[in-house]
């Protein structure tokens, strides 16, 4: 490691500090004793039970859950079938169009997407809530899922499909069992995307819903802007706890997998 | 049959939720504002015939257009969002590339430990960490108490709520989109090329300008046009921690539409700042389309 030098040392030291200091920072004030969110006054839980007796945050946070487990399982079985049409499908009328409306709205800036379902919303004539939120949210997270997915479908071998077909499957069984497991990888990491996409837009949903139904992002949002508050410090903790726990998990289950997988190849190896 | 519903499925639902969509919004833009519900002019009446077709058409123009032409506001955004997304870009590009340059250079059973580290922060919530900032920042936050107890200023400064804060909420949240991409190119760079420039003469600071810069080209470019296009429609950022002098584009648009109402002109700033965002994209995906001809 000849290259490692001081220099570098220092810029990722600086660049971590830089990238989880806020986020450390928030977490010990959350455990602050003082409503003054900037003076520290000794540890605390107090916010935590506060926030456990807020009925508006503990609604809105059901209603976030809702939308994103139905919006990207939408988003999953939709992106995953573009997906597929995309690599697989060969040419058909309007190709290009529907690769366009896959990747336009990765780049499409929110408000914009936002703006244009709630004038659709308005102009048919649908009532806007849950519904309207999962309908825009599954929209924008299909073409995350179809991004992930189609490239663990372009990367692996189509002759075990052709294999599969020879051997008597369906097209259907033909996927259900040989090209579904082997892309399901990519399909589980599609549908966290989306889920974590939709536990997190803020803009989209507020201009998608109405007033029946308040996400926790609209409510951090409106909390927020009057200021920095403690209850808002010990939400945002959880959330980091919940985010941390969950990544470190799907990470360390994936890297066993791939430690399993190298060691089944080196035994198939030895076995040649 | 199967092979028509696979397409149809997914292909019926984005036009009728990403395209249409967009129509309505390119057709309200056209329309003038009306005191109705819904609040503008013209509506397409299918029931008198050809007629209520020409009628339709007939009403629409480019007013809301003109509109945006005169008041000084809406070009000032626009210019003023375009400055911060690209200053922004250029200083994430500062903090991004060296991180992304000592990532590549770590001992390779580092490297998933950094790499994760990078990504974990982008899986926490936006939002959460736009307002971890905002404790910090504040006349009477962290930065403020730390620098007067050092004795580096003597009265606070002022940053919540000017355009500086902007600045460091967008190089914040966005520095893991500019830093994947430069490491995936610098991580694939041959190191015998650095010993090779640096046998023929090269000092290190000259290997570093004339080989690794080059060869990670690419990433930088791919790195700055994700971190530049989402900062040039940003809305939460400039709301949160920028002030009322802070102009983007995003910000204006949503006031345009929750609190002026005017969806005409709502409809026209977002068809103008969609025109100013296809050239980055076209730019963006020929330089993903050449990399991958380069690659393949």
């Amino acid at each position: 490691m000849k290259r490692f030098s001081w220099f570098n040392a220092t810029s990722l030291t600086l660049g971590f500090a830089f990238l989880y200091l806020p986020m450390i920072i928030l977490v010990i004030y959350s455990f602050n004793a003082s409503k003054l969110v900037t003076v520290w006054a000794g540890f605390s839980t107090r916010w935590y039970g506060e926030l456990l007796h807020n009925e508006e945050f503990l609604d809105a946070a059901w209603v976030t859950i809702k939308v994103a487990v139905f919006s990207s399982t939408l988003a999953t079985v939709l992106g995953t079938m573009a997906a597929y049409v995309l690599v697989r499908s060969g040419r058909f009328v309007g190709r290009t169009l529907f690769s366009g409306m896959i990747y336009a709205p990765l780049v499409m800036p929110e408000v914009i997407t936002g703006l244009s379902l709630l004038l659709l919303f308005i102009g048919i004539g649908l009532d806007r809530g849950v519904f309207t939120i999962v309908l825009a949210h599954t929209t924008f997270a299909m073409c995350y899922v179809s991004v992930v997915v189609s490239s663990r479908l372009t990367s692996f071998d189509t002759s075990l499909e052709e294999a599969a077909l020879d051997l008597g499957c369906s097209p259907f069984d033909a996927f259900r069992l040989v090209t579904l497991p082997i892309i399901a990888p990519a399909v589980v990491s599609g549908w966290l995307l989306a889920f974590t996409l939709s536990l997190d837009d803020l803009v989209i949903a507020s201009f998608t819903t109405g007033p029946s139904a308040t996400t926790l992002p609209i409510k951090i949002f409106s909390a927020v802007r009057l200021g920095v508050s403690p209850e808002i410090n010990a939400l945002s903790t959880i959330m980091i706890a919940i985010v941390t726990v969950g990544v470190i998990t799907a990470s360390l289950i994936s890297k066993r997998a791939s430690v399993a997988q190298q060691r089944d190849e080196q035994a198939a190896a030895r076995t040649q | 049959m199967r092979r028509f519903v696979l397409i149809a499925l997914p292909y019926l639902w984005l036009l009728c939720l990403f395209l249409i969509p967009f129509l309505i919004v390119l057709k309200i833009s056209l329309s003038d504002t009306a005191l109705a519900r819904p609040p503008y002019m013209p509506q397409l009446d299918l029931a008198a015939g050809w007629e209520g077709v020409r009628a339709f058409f007939g009403d629409l123009d480019l007013e809301n257009f003109w509109f945006l032409t005169t008041d000084d506001l809406y070009w000032k955004a626009y210019l003023s969002s375009l400055q911060i997304a690209a200053l922004s870009t250029v200083l994430t590009l500062m903090v991004g590339y060296p991180m992304a340059y000592a990532m590549a250079r770590a001992a390779p059973e580092w490297r998933p430990t950094l790499l994760m580290l990078v990504i974990l922060p982008f899986w926490t919530s936006f939002l959460i960490r736009v307002y971890a900032w905002m404790g910090i920042l504040s006349t009477e936050g962290l930065l403020n108490q730390l620098l007067l107890g050092l004795g580096v200023i003597s009265t606070p400064l002022t940053i919540l709520n000017t355009d500086t804060a902007v600045y460091i909420g967008i190089v914040y949240t966005y520095l893991p989109f500019m830093i994947l991409p430069i490491y995936s190119a610098l991580e694939k760079l041959d190191e015998s090329l650095l010993e090779a420039a640096e046998d023929l003469g090269c000092s290190r600071a000259q290997a570093f300008w004339l080989v690794t810069i080059p060869l990670s080209k690419n990433g930088i470019i791919a790195g700055c046009f994700l971190v530049f296009i989402p900062a040039l429609g940003e809305f939460v950022i400039p709301s949160l921690l920028g002030g009322s002098g802070t102009l983007m584009i995003g910000k204006v648009l949503w006031e345009e539409f929750f609190s002026n109402r005017d969806w005409p002109v709502a409809s026209a700033v977002a068809i103008i700042l969609l025109l100013i965002l296809i050239i980055p994209i076209i730019l963006f995906q020929r330089n993903e389309q050449k990399q991958r001809e380069a690659e393949g």
